[in-house]
């Protein structure tokens, strides 16, 4: 029985593995860390619990909703989703893989690491003046002599950078 | 134990980002170039995110309290002016004080100065309370300081570029920090409901962070060659429902929709 149990969760993970984020639709839900478990309730009801990158994200009813229609396509009807804020999301979650895809689709994934020091401000006091601007290779020719255009881009998540070399401009994933 | 004042709390930071996003939402499809539209909308959506996740969390205390069974919309649509508790600061229009309030009147200067003044607040506030006793709270918390940063950086930015750039933008600058600096006396007014969540490790007194609110503010300005004003005396009290007479504008053009069509859903 428990064996059943943990093959079906199995397959729902691999379910879930092709559903692909609605905003950039190269890399699925499980690689940017939205999809965070996958576990049976106690009325045997699959619970899939997933978290939103930004408080605002207009993309967590589509996510839903591409969850839903995934299960029940793969025979898993019984299913509810469950939207938790704690631990907070962080890109620091994002695979390798993702970043590559991310990359090869035009998109400068996010650089350092949020975890970090200069991230943690309950650890020290910072002033909260402007930091340093990063500067994210192209992901088109590679250079890093690039600028930035705008902080904020086409979605939440994305800032809007120029490539000073090849002079095309694409999106920054940043880091949060 | 849930008490009044913990839940009137977790409304006053509600309100502000509900009403300071729609503030900064006017910009939506007017913004100066479309890169700051953008930015701005992107504000926007992220202080609607944290509103709604705020007030999903007071319907929860309210349940608790009071046995009702309401959504984040009751909140946002449904109270009337007196209801709200945001500082007066977020809901003015973003025009200087004898210039009108039309459309064509908005300086994106004041806009900026008020971004500034909010999201340094914010960048420590929402610090303060991802220790909060209230794991909710410190979970909205831990998300929206986040989004603050970015909120802060874009403001402080531009604040440079103003404040330091033409003859024109300085003085815009200082005549909308000057403007504006006086109705961040309420950010540092400490009433019952503060002394009661503080008590209760909920959150931290807002008079706890004035010194490092002051010393950022003062760093960014003075960097901006930018003058800081006298103190003002008067303390604005939107934090107690009174507003000023920009309120119920806003408010017309917020909640007009959900009003006429009540229950609706698209």
């Amino acid at each position: 029985m428990t064996t059943t149990a943990e093959a079906s969760l199995e397959r729902v993970w691999e379910v879930l593995d092709a559903v692909p984020d609605p905003e950039i639709p190269v890399v699925s839900l499980r690689e940017l860390g939205i999809l965070r478990d996958v576990r049976r309730a106690a009325d045997d009801t699959l619970e899939i619990v997933i978290t939103p990158t930004y408080s605002g994200c207009p993309a967590m009813y589509q996510i839903a909703e591409d969850i839903g229609a995934a299960l029940n396509e793969a025979g898993f009807e019984n299913h509810r989703i469950e939207t938790v804020l704690a631990p907070a999301w962080t890109t620091d979650w994002m695979t390798d893989a993702a970043r590559d895809k991310l990359r090869q689709y035009g998109i400068a994934p996010p650089m350092g690491n949020c975890g970090s020091a200069e991230h943690a401000p309950q650890e020290r006091p910072i002033r909260f003046v402007p930091r340093v601007v990063d500067k994210p290779a192209c992901p088109r020719c590679g250079s890093s002599h690039t600028e930035r255009l705008a902080q904020f881009g086409s979605t939440a998540c994305k800032a809007l950078y120029r490539c000073m070399d090849c002079r095309e401009p694409f999106d920054y994933f940043k880091p949060y | 134990m849930t008490t009044p004042q913990h839940l009137s709390y977790v409304l006053r930071l509600a309100d502000n980002a509900l009403i300071l996003g729609q503030r900064n939402g006017e910009w939506c499809g007017h913004g100066p170039v479309l890169e700051e539209d953008i930015a701005l909308a992107n504000i926007s959506l992220d202080l609607i995110g944290q509103a709604r996740l705020l007030y999903s969390h007071a319907a929860t205390l309210d349940a608790e309290l009071y046995g009702t069974k309401k959504t984040e919309d009751d909140y946002a649509y449904f109270r009337n002016e007196r209801d709200f508790r945001n500082y007066t600061l977020t809901e003015l229009p973003h025009a200087g004080p004898l210039s009108g309030t039309a459309r064509s009147d908005r300086d994106y200067a004041v806009t900026v100065v008020r971004n500034f003044l909010y999201s340094t607040l914010m960048a420590h506030l929402w610090t303060a309370l991802t220790q909060s006793t209230d794991a909710q709270l410190a979970a909205i918390a831990s998300k929206s300081i986040k989004e603050t940063r970015y909120h802060l950086n874009h403001a402080s930015d531009w604040l440079l570029r103003f404040g330091d750039g033409t003859e024109e933008s300085h003085r815009r600058a200082q005549s909308a920090v000057d403007y504006l600096m006086p109705y961040t006396r309420e950010f540092f007014s400490t009433d019952d409901v503060e002394t009661s969540i503080a008590d209760a490790g909920i959150g931290p007194l807002t008079t706890d962070l004035e010194s490092a609110w002051r010393e950022d503010v003062d760093a960014t300005l003075a960097q901006a060659t930018l003058q800081k004003p006298a103190d003002a005396k008067h303390v604005t009290t939107g934090k107690f429902g009174e507003h000023s007479e920009h309120m119920g504008f806003l408010l017309a053009e917020l909640q007009s929709l959900a009003r006429q069509h009540p229950g609706a859903s698209w």
